[in-house]
């Protein structure tokens, strides 16, 4: 990595503000050698060029935090599921707030107008460090309420998919799959992470399955052909009835009880 | 001197009250029946008469009171241009007037009463009840002098918000390279509308020239976000010498960029109309919101801002209100604010 020149992907919604980004990477590329691999104008282009496969992997993407559709931080959160990301450096122009938790944190932010200097400054940082997102603890205390959406591939395109329109995650081979009323989305995130991510949200009913707890509206005795039974969740608006394993019966009885 | 509700005199003596401001007239009212209440109470012996009597009392005195108002209200355009002491003997000459008129045709202090001198003891009430009230708005009006009226707007209306700068400045400096001219032309802007932040801004102004610092804002703000920002003007109908506080229109509309068109990836619009309804001016701002979003604390405090300076300015007579009007995806935020239409040129 010392030779080759450092990929940056600029991720902000403003042309200029990532007009003078370029033009101050291209200022210190006889200092730094680096080379601008991609601009995306919100969190979810970012994902759309993150996510395709033909582009080499960047190294380091700088990253506004207000952004329409999905911002700087939810672009994180999203990426904080995958096996390996850019390494993040955040810029914003003014936000008291949120700059104070990324000091709490020690994750590294810009303020623009960002200065020469102080880009190359945080760019040769990172440089002798394992490439790397914010951890869990520090995405928490900068975003307490956790992220809104799950994202889905489709032909290129990233689609958002509200969490609160779930109704269930299950694990099928390779992906996880999303249902909601509608229909189903791919998810490319492991199972076990969605459960730890959003433990007040789903409750699991079976070795690959959670389910959201607003959307179980109670649940139904099956007896199979070979004479075992099991129980079955019912659903709010939809047929479909999953199977409660075994093992996980006694927690979801003890749920329907609260209720 | 439009500036501040209370006319004070030119050299800064004693004033009187705008009798054409709303609540000026609330306080005559309620200070007058206060005072009516406590004669009714000082002239019982027996409380259980009391409330009979407040009754008589109060028929007796709302129709001379309500006359006083109404010609005062007439003459405030003359009363403007006397001296204080001749201001003075007018108004105390124009209740005298209604109390012996009111007196002479309709209920009479005297049956109210019972006393036998009936309109001079009338005459005698009206000219204290007079004189306490003008001794009240004066020391109202040297409590809330000029100078500490006008500190008070200074301090309201001198925040220059970092978000705005910083942004701007970043988009000049994003095209200082590739649009020397763009760039140019933006730094004149930015520097005329802080010419504007930065002076005094304690008295009304025409608004066209506050329509034209919103333009000049708009233009920064269109430079970094571009084909997003979409305003549409209704402005036709409104006369353009109409007076308003300065420096109105900006924050709101910095607040509407905020809200709706930066989280927004598609052009979405912000609507501003200026509407003369009879002696009201309307103004009407709304733009698109997400309606999962969550109320911004800086929005909150901007409104609060313009709320206090309209209160300085016109005290009850102006209302803001917001609201949020919820459609099927395309809810839109609205502030209005209603001011009594004042025309330039005039006192």
């Amino acid at each position: 990595m010392s030779s080759a020149p450092l990929r940056l992907l600029i991720v902000d919604d403003e042309g200029p503000a990532r007009a003078r980004l370029k033009n101050l990477l291209a200022d210190i590329a006889v200092d730094l050698p680096n080379v601008v691999a991609g601009e995306a104008a919100d969190g979810v282009e970012a994902l759309e060029f993150l996510s395709d496969e033909s582009i080499p992997q960047v190294d380091v993407m700088l990253v506004d935090i207000r952004m329409p559709r999905l911002d700087g931080i939810g672009l994180v959160q999203h990426l904080a599921g995958r096996k390996s990301s850019p390494a993040v450096i955040f810029t914003t122009a003014y936000d008291q707030y949120a700059v104070r938790a990324f000091d709490l944190n020690a994750i590294d932010y810009l303020l623009k107008p960002v200065r020469a200097p102080r880009l190359l400054a945080a760019l040769n940082k990172l440089r002798g460090l394992p490439r790397g997102l914010p951890d869990a603890a520090a995405l928490r205390s900068l975003a307490p309420e956790g992220r809104a959406h799950l994202h889905s591939s489709e032909r290129g395109r990233i689609l958002l998919v509200p969490l609160a329109e779930i109704m269930y995650l299950r694990a099928e081979l390779k992906y996880v799959t999303a249902r909601t009323r509608e229909r189903e989305f791919l998810i490319e995130e492991s199972l076990t992470h969605l459960e730890e991510e959003f433990t007040g949200r789903f409750v699991r009913v079976h070795r690959n399955c959670l389910v959201a707890r607003a959307a179980i509206v109670g649940v139904e005795r099956e007896t199979a052909a070979d004479g075992e039974t099991h129980w079955l969740v019912v659903l709010r608006d939809l047929a479909e009835k999953l199977p409660v394993s075994r093992r996980q019966w006694p927690q979801i009885k003890s749920l329907l009880k609260q209720e | 001197m439009t500036s501040i509700r209370q006319n004070s005199g030119p050299f800064g003596g004693p004033s009187l009250p705008d009798f054409r401001n709303l609540g000026v007239w609330l306080r005559i009212l309620l200070g007058t029946n206060a005072l009516a209440a406590l004669a009714a109470l000082a002239g019982n012996r027996q409380l259980a008469e009391f409330p009979g009597e407040l009754a008589l009392l109060a028929a007796a005195v709302e129709p001379p009171l309500i006359a006083t108002l109404l010609l005062l209200h007439l003459l405030q355009g003359q009363l403007a241009r006397l001296s204080y002491r001749a201001r003075v003997t007018l108004v105390v000459a124009a209740a005298m007037l209604s109390t012996a008129l009111t007196q002479t045709f309709g209920i009479s202090l005297h049956e109210a009463t019972g006393a036998r001198e009936g309109l001079w003891r009338a005459l005698w009430w009206t000219a204290l009840v007079v004189a306490l009230l003008l001794l009240y708005f004066d020391l109202r009006a040297r409590l809330q002098s000029p100078a500490l009226t006008e500190a008070r707007l200074m301090a309201l209306t001198a925040r220059i918000r970092p978000h705005f700068l910083f942004n701007a400045l970043n988009a000049v400096l994003g095209v200082i390279r590739s649009d020397p001219r763009r760039a140019e032309a933006a730094l004149e802007e930015l520097s005329d509308l802080f010419r504007v932040l930065m002076r005094e801004n304690r008295e009304l102004v025409p608004l066209s020239e506050e329509i034209a610092v919103a333009r000049q804002y708009l233009d920064l703000e269109r430079l970094r976000l571009g084909e997003r920002l979409q305003v549409k003007w209704e402005v036709e109908s409104c006369p353009p010498d109409a007076l308003m506080p300065p420096l109105m229109l900006q924050p709101l509309l910095e607040n509407a960029v905020y809200h709706g068109i930066e989280p927004s990836d598609q052009p979405a619009e912000i609507a501003v109309a200026f509407t003369r309804r009879g002696e009201q001016l309307l103004i009407e701002i709304t733009n698109p919101v997400d309606s999962g979003a969550q109320p911004h604390s800086g929005n909150q405090m901007a409104l609060a801002n313009i709320r206090e300076r309209l209160m300085l300015f016109y005290d009850l007579e102006a209302q803001l209100d917001t609201e949020l009007l919820a459609g099927p995806g395309n809810s839109r935020y609205r502030v209005r604010i209603a001011l009594p239409y004042r025309q330039g040129g005039k006192p």
